[in-house]
């Protein structure tokens, strides 16, 4: 009879235990996501609307970014294009002009010889 | 040379060396920059070069159907002209484009067409100095082919789709940079006309020589 009663306590006993274990499983999942986030400072009042943030001073550099890291057409630099360009004119102009100037002397030298040696009339 | 060479030459210079401020005081172009400064040269030179083989053209022809030396004579100046210019606006164009497009050179219609023209401007000069007896004749006739590339390379743009301007740029150009760019224009055409003299001058006295010689022989 005691063995019984003894066998009966240990039954209730182990069934409350069981129930707490399951309580405790069941509302886990919605408990500890909570705890998470209060411990994150943003609880119940996160949740509410927050203000939407005044136009203020732009924000600090926080990081240079080399030119080295910018696509292949912005990190040329665009003067040493336009001097090479300016500079091809005048030395193409000027250099047109210099051999047309030597041709041209070169034929008036040769004309000016004939025409004295005709005047002369002899040939060399 | 005529007595208008000279002050004409002077005024030229004097051009010339006003453009740099002009072009200086233009406004930069929004997306390009001061890389797109080099319009001002690379435009009066490409319409110089295409004005060269027109005229290089039309008296190839008149030499071909009238057999006029003089014609022969002005088609071979304006031949070495289009070489000139030529070369000047298909080395600008580059140093620009490498800039504004990234890439020194594309086989856009534009600029494929303007490197065919040039290329025939230079066989047509190659042809007349090692071409031998009637190279005359057979240069006029690359002559005429260079001329009817030249409507060509004027529309490309319009007509294909390309990444070069388009030519409703020019008209829509606001007064300084508009002043800048016509006044650069009118140097290059102011000496496009000494250069072309002087140069047919020099074939002048080539034919000069030659009756020289001939007169000598007999």
């Amino acid at each position: 009879m005691r063995l019984s009663q003894t066998r009966a306590t240990e039954t209730r006993r182990q069934g409350a235990l069981l129930a707490l274990l399951l309580i405790v499983l069941v509302s886990a999942p919605a408990v500890v996501p909570a705890c998470a986030a209060e411990s994150r400072g943003d609880g119940a009042a996160s949740q509410q609307p927050q203000p939407q943030p005044q136009p203020g001073p732009p924000a600090a550099t926080d990081e240079f970014v080399p030119i080295s890291q910018l696509p292949a057409q912005d990190q040329l630099p665009a003067a040493p294009l336009l001097v090479t360009a300016y500079a091809f004119v005048w030395l193409a102009l000027f250099g047109y002009l210099l051999s047309v100037g030597r041709r041209l002397g070169k034929v008036q030298r040769e004309v000016d010889r004939l025409e004295s040696d005709i005047a002369k009339g002899t040939r060399t | 040379m005529p007595k208008w060479f000279m002050p004409l030459a002077g005024i030229n210079a004097v051009m010339f060396g006003a453009a740099p401020f002009l072009i200086a005081r233009a406004d930069y172009e929004s997306t390009m920059g001061l890389v797109q400064k080099i319009f001002y040269f690379h435009m009066p030179s490409a319409s110089m070069f295409l004005l060269s083989a027109v005229v290089c053209g039309v008296a190839s022809a008149r030499f071909l159907f009238r057999g006029s030396p003089r014609q022969d004579r002005l088609a071979y100046a304006a031949a070495e002209l289009a070489v000139l210019f030529g070369a000047i606006t298909l080395v600008t164009g580059p140093l620009w484009a490498r800039k504004a497009w990234g890439v020194w050179w594309a086989w856009d219609v534009r600029l494929t067409s303007s490197l065919m023209g040039w290329m025939v401007a230079w066989a047509y000069l190659l042809v007349r100095k090692y071409g031998g007896p009637g190279s005359d004749k057979l240069a006029a006739g690359l002559a005429l082919f260079g001329m009817a590339n030249v409507p060509f390379v004027y529309i490309s743009v319009n007509y294909w789709r390309t990444i070069h301007p388009k030519t409703s740029v020019v008209p829509t150009l606001p007064a300084d940079m508009g002043a800048a760019l016509w006044f650069s224009f009118a140097c290059f055409l102011l000496l496009f006309v000494l250069l072309l003299r002087v140069r047919v001058h020099l074939e002048e006295q080539r034919a000069k020589l030659d009756s020289l010689y001939l007169s000598l022989d007999e």
